[in-house]
């Protein structure tokens, strides 16, 4: 480690939601591709979590939600908990139910049902008929473009559409926390300045906590409050969303800006890049 | 002229009647892949067991009404522990192993009978008369008519728990994609056992009447084989395609029956359905209803 992680102290008037605390993450019982991580999502605000392609954030998300035994990893060391009580090591419906949900990247709905029915389907915890319909209604309140379509086949949505039902099925089940992967991805830049803005509005208004975890380092830093950095399945840097974006090796390595302030050639960056990593 | 119609109707009539029966075992099939991606070569042999259930009980002087509710308590228990024991290790794996799986549990079933009880045929006689119901000039024995009718009951009652249910919902979404529908709270290991359960219920209530008609004996698995014509030509995981292709496999083999039988010396209702099959294959080979994947371009 050439740069020492700026560590920094966050101010302490926020409660946090959901604690990863120095988990390890092993496929197959063989490869190792989380190592040691640890972050907290604090009560009412978005956390985001940068990096580059198999940095290990999906793993670290798939972790969080219990998902990741499907696809053959588990978790070896370390704890995560929500609110306190530990969450690690239960099957994914349970912790669907104690208030976590996960919205995956590449806007996976489900294509063969309406997207009424995809929002049905998002509520499966709950029990009361009423407050499905109420969940429905809110749902559309900040996304009506699902509410035009809500008995097309969710198939044949625009993938800008697919991503708002996505996060509107997620709401769907009441959650405290939502894991939200790479929204960005794939989307035209307006579209997602869009989803991004509605995230933002929905974690002040319906008192929720996001775990975000993105490519998009620009857009992530304008709507976080706080972020981490990771690579090669650790984390190398943590501040907050300000402290993030004046960094100087985040500006120039997610952000693409110079000292100078002017934008980069895409040409000194890969340079740079290729010659300076926190971890070698 | 019009005896030569009113023999293409009675035709036409008593193939539709068999071919819901045919819907009926189609249906456990398509439950079982629509939710869970397992192709149950066993179908057959599931509706063989729930009619030696129920004709068991029926020589062991168990009445009617206790026979049927118990064949059908016996076969959704088996499906569970079939589900529990064989198919759960197989999650994930490829599709071939499940489909191994199926046909080994296919020829274990068949030899059973043979081995307990011996090979007399046994029968279950429902309380219904011997008198064909006549209409429109022609007429259908009465077993074919509870079979019609309990067949569509079947299909309307499942095709409305698919489309209506919340818990018909949540077996699409299973269907549709697992590792979401996990992350939505979906208990996926639980619907699979219900899929199974639900065919097995099928499965039972198709043995009572097939054996009813047929006979208990080995042969009954028999009615299984024409399952894969009917769900390919009507599509794998759809109900509606379970209906509409029974209904054409059933014509199909009445007509050529009908027509065929007399010059080529008979056969021609087991091939002629097959033929269908191969035909649909090339034309669609998803089947008339079955889910396209939808690309978006």
């Amino acid at each position: 480690m050439q740069d020492a992680p700026a560590h920094d102290v966050v101010a302490p008037s926020t409660v946090t939601m959901l604690a990863v605390n120095n988990i390890e993450v092993v496929y197959d019982n063989v490869v190792l591709v989380l190592k040691g991580v640890s972050l907290d999502v604090k009560a009412g605000q978005i956390t985001t979590l940068l990096g580059a392609n198999g940095a290990g954030k999906s793993t670290t998300l798939k972790a969080i939600s219990g998902i990741l035994f499907t696809e053959r990893g588990s978790i070896t060391k370390g704890s995560i908990s929500l609110e306190g009580m530990p969450i690690h090591g239960r099957r994914p419906f349970e912790v669907t139910k104690l208030g976590i949900a996960q919205v995956f990247e590449g806007r996976r709905v489900f294509e063969s049902l309406s997207c009424e029915e995809n929002l049905i389907a998002g509520a499966h915890i709950e029990r009361d008929m009423g407050k499905i319909r109420d969940g429905i209604e809110r749902v559309f309140t900040y996304f009506p473009r699902i509410k035009e379509r809500r008995n097309q086949l969710a198939g044949y949505l625009s993938g800008g559409e697919q991503q708002m039902l996505v996060i509107g099925r997620a709401l769907m089940s009441s959650p405290k926390v939502v894991l939200l992967d790479e929204p960005s991805l794939g989307l035209a830049p307006m579209l997602v300045e869009e989803i991004f803005g509605i995230v933002k509005r929905l974690v002040s208004e319906q008192s929720l906590s996001v775990l975000l975890v993105e490519q998009n380092a620009n857009m992530a830093l304008t709507v976080a409050d706080h972020g981490y950095v990771m690579e090669n399945g650790r984390i190398v840097l943590e501040g907050s969303a300000e402290q993030m974006r004046s960094n100087s090796d985040i500006r120039e390595f997610y952000l693409g800006i110079n000292e100078g302030g002017s934008k980069k050639s895409y040409r000194d960056v890969k340079h740079y890049k290729r010659r300076k990593r926190w971890l070698s | 002229m019009k005896e030569e119609f009113e023999f293409l109707f009675s035709l036409v009539v008593s193939g539709l009647s068999i071919g819901m029966m045919y819907s009926l075992i189609a249906l456990g099939f398509v439950l079982v892949y629509k939710a869970t991606d397992a192709i149950n070569f066993a179908q057959g042999e599931f509706v063989m067991l729930a009619g030696f259930i129920c004709a068991g009980m029926l020589a062991a002087s168990v009445p009617l009404w206790m026979a049927i509710p118990i064949a059908i308590i016996a076969m959704v228990v088996f499906s569970f522990a079939l589900e529990r024991v064989v198919l759960r290790p197989l999650l994930g794996r490829p599709v071939v192993a499940v489909i191994m799986a199926t046909i080994g549990l296919a020829a274990i079933l068949r030899g059973l009978p043979p081995i307990t009880i011996g090979s007399q045929t046994l029968t279950i006689p429902l309380p219904i008369g011997d008198e064909p119901v006549k209409f429109l000039g022609t007429s259908l024995a009465q077993i074919q008519v509870l079979g019609l009718v309990v067949s569509a009951a079947c299909l309307g009652g499942f095709t409305w728990f698919f489309m209506k249910s919340r818990m018909g919902v949540a077996m699409r979404a299973v269907a549709d994609n697992q590792q979401v529908a996990m992350a939505m709270g979906i208990n996926v290991e639980r619907y699979f056992a219900i899929a199974w359960a639900m065919a097995g219920i099928v499965a039972a209530l198709g043995g009572i009447i097939w054996g009813s008609m047929l006979g208990v004996d080995t042969q009954l698995a028999l009615v299984g084989l024409k399952v894969f014509p009917v769900v390919i030509l009507g599509g794998l995981d759809s109900i509606i395609g379970a209906v509409v292709g029974g209904l054409i496999i059933g014509v199909v083999e009445s007509v050529a029956a009908g027509y065929l039988d007399p010059i080529v010396g008979g056969g021609t209702k087991d091939f002629a359905p097959y033929v269908v099959m191969i035909i649909a294959l090339m034309f669609r080979p998803y089947g008339l209803f079955g889910k396209h994947k939808i690309e978006r371009i």
